[in-house]
C-alpha cells in the first residue's frame, strides 16, 4: 500500500495526473469507499485492502470530462470493466494513467459478520486462510468461506490494460478462482430445477428487491445518462406505482440491457442491500451468449463486436428454446 | 340479466412487422383464411422494434401469449433487422424461461407478405398451445386487471 502511495505523489509532483482515483479509509475498517485525491497530503488517507472491492472504472467516465489525466488504481477483473467502457467510446484511455494492483481476493463483510467475528477493523489474506484484525482481537477464517462470490470465480490475475503494475506479476496464476471449476454450476443448479421451483425460487429473492437502484447505479456497463428506470413516462419511478414491477420486469430488463457487455464484475450483487444474487441474471446470459454465439468475454480487448450488436445467417432460431428440455 | 361467461378466452399479442408479416396477415384476410380473433396485431415498422419491454409489458397487462412475426431472415426490409431481432428474442425466451414462465408463451415467426396460409396456420396453432398453457399467471400485474 506505501508503495501505491509513494508511486502516486510521485506522479502527482511530476504533474502526470491531476487527480487520483483511490480508495479511502471508511468510518469502519472493512467500508473503504472510493475517493478522488487532488493533492498528496491527502494521500495519507489512501486505503488498499482485501476490502476495497469497489470497481473503479465507472467513475472515470465522470472524471474524463474533467481536466488533465487521472490516476486510476484498477485490480485485474476491473480492467475488464475499463476497457469495455473503452470500446463504447464512454472514457478515453489518454486521459487516465492506469496503475494495476495486485489483487488476492476481495472479501465479503456479511460473510465475515455471519461466520461470528464482528468488530472487523482489518484483514490480510495470506493464502487460503483470512486473517482478521477486529476489536476483540485476532480472528481466522477460512478464505472459500469469507470472499466475495465473484472472487471465487476469479477470471485471473491478469490486468488486460494498464500502464504500470505494482504488487502484481505479469502472467501471475489465479488464485481463489482455483476454488471453484465451473462458474455456471449455480446456473445450471437452477436450470435443473422444474420451472415451478424456479419460479419460486426467483420471486423469493426479487421480491426482496426494494428500488434502491444500487445495483443499476454501481453496474460499469449500465452508464446511459437517460435511464429507462428514470424516465417520468415510466409508471415505476414511483415506489407506489411498482407494486410486482421488480419481480417481472426489472430484473430482467436490467440484465437484458447489460447483456453481451457484462463483464461478469459481480458488482451488482456485491452492492445489493438484500442480498439477491443478482449476477445469477447476468450469468445466465452469459452462458446463452457462450453456447449459441460462440465463448465471449467482454472487456477482453477493445476491438471486437459485442454478441448483441452482430449476428452470422446461420444463428439459431428462437424456437430451439421452446425445443429443448429443461430450463437449459 | 347478466350472462357469466367462463369460457377462457386468450388474449394473445402479435407483433408484425410492416413490410412482410402484416402483408401476410392482411393476405391471410383477403385470402378468407381463419385465424382466431383472439390475435391482436400490433404493427412494428420492423421485428428488430421490438423491445424486449414491450414483450414483458404485454405480459404484465394481460396478454396470455406473446408472438413476433417479421420478414424471412436475409430477406428484411432494412438488411439486417430481423437477424438483430434473432439473437435478442433467443436470449429473451431463454432468460423467461429460467425464470420459470412456460416456454410456449413466447414464440418467433417469419412470416412473408407472400404467406398468408402460413400466418394463419401459425396462429392457429399458437393460440392452440395457449388454451393448453391456460391464463398467464407468472407475469401479469394484479393491478392491470380490468
Amino acid at each position: 500500500m506505501q508503495e501505491l502511495i509513494t508511486r502516486a505523489k510521485e506522479l502527482l509532483a511530476d504533474g502526470t495526473v491531476s487527480r487520483v482515483l483511490g480508495w479511502k479509509k471508511g468510518d469502519l475498517g472493512w467500508d473503504p469507499e472510493p475517493a478522488y485525491f487532488d493533492k498528496a497530503e491527502e494521500l495519507e488517507n489512501f486505503i488498499y485492502n482485501p476490502f476495497c472491492g469497489a470497481n473503479l472504472s465507472k467513475y472515470l467516465i465522470a472524471a474524463g470530462k474533467l481536466e488533465g489525466t487521472t490516476l486510476v488504481f484498477l485490480k485485474p477483473c476491473d480492467t475488464y470493466s475499463f476497457n469495455q467502457l473503452v470500446k463504447e467510446h464512454r472514457v478515453k484511455k489518454d486521459k487516465t494513467y492506469i496503475i494495476g494492483v495486485g489483487c488476492h481476493g476481495t472479501l465479503d463483510p456479511e460473510k465475515i459478520r455471519n461466520t461470528g467475528v464482528k468488530g472487523i477493523a482489518d484483514a490480510v489474506l495470506e493464502g487460503d486462510r483470512v486473517r482478521l484484525n477486529t476489536l476483540y482481537g485476532d480472528k481466522e477464517a477460512a478464505a472459500a468461506e469469507v470472499l466475495l462470490d465473484r472472487c471465487l470465480v476469479c477470471k485471473g490475475k491478469t490486468h488486460v490494460v494498464c500502464d504500470e503494475l505494482i504488487g502484481a506479476e505479469p502472467g501471475e496464476e489465479a488464485g481463489p478462482g482455483e476454488l471453484a471449476v465451473n462458474r455456471f454450476a449455480q446456473v445450471e443448479e437452477l436450470e435443473n430445477l422444474p420451472p415451478e421451483e424456479r419460479f419460486a425460487f426467483w420471486q423469493e429473492q426479487l421480491s426482496r428487491c426494494i428500488r434502491c437502484n444500487a445495483c443499476r447505479n454501481v453496474c460499469p456497463a449500465c452508464s446511459c445518462l437517460k435511464c429507462v428506470f428514470d424516465s417520468s413516462q415510466f409508471d415505476s419511478n414511483q415506489k407506489a406505482n411498482a407494486d410486482t414491477f421488480e419481480e417481472q420486469m426489472f430484473h430482467i430488463i436490467r440484465a437484458f440491457h447489460v447483456a453481451g457487455r457484462c463483464t461478469d464484475c459481480g458488482e451488482c450483487s456485491r452492492v445489493c442491500p438484500e442480498s439477491i444474487p443478482l449476477h445469477l441474471l447476468n450469468r445466465k446470459f452469459i452462458k446463452d451468449i457462450d453456447t449459441f454465439y460462440g465463448e465471449y468475454q467482454a472487456g477482453a480487448d477493445t476491438e471486437s463486436k459485442g454478441p448483441l450488436t452482430d449476428f452470422t445467417f446461420e444463428d439459431v432460431e428462437p424456437g430451439i428454446i421452446a425445443e429443448r428440455g429443461g430450463g437449459r | 340479466m347478466q350472462v357469466e361467461n367462463t369460457e377462457f378466452r386468450p388474449k394473445i399479442v402479435a407483433f408484425c412487422c410492416n413490410w412482410c408479416s402484416y402483408a401476410g396477415a392482411d393476405l391471410a384476410g383477403s385470402s378468407r383464411l381463419a385465424y382466431p380473433a383472439d390475435v391482436k396485431i400490433i404493427r412494428v415498422p420492423c421485428s428488430c422494434r421490438v423491445n424486449p419491454m414491450f414483450i414483458l409489458r404485454a405480459f404484465q397487462r394481460g396478454a396470455d401469449g406473446v408472438i413476433l412475426c417479421g420478414c424471412h431472415p436475409g430477406d428484411c426490409h432494412y438488411t439486417t433487422g430481423n437477424y438483430y431481432a434473432r439473437r435478442r428474442m433467443t436470449l429473451l425466451f431463454s432468460m423467461l424461461d429460467y425464470l420459470g414462465v412456460e416456454k410456449g408463451r413466447t414464440r418467433v415467426e417469419w412470416v412473408s407478405a407472400a404467406e398468408g396460409v402460413k400466418f394463419s396456420t401459425t396462429m392457429n396453432e399458437f393460440v392452440a398451445k395457449i388454451h393448453e398453457l391456460g391464463k398467464n399467471v407468472r407475469l401479469e400485474d394484479l393491478r392491470c386487471k380490468n
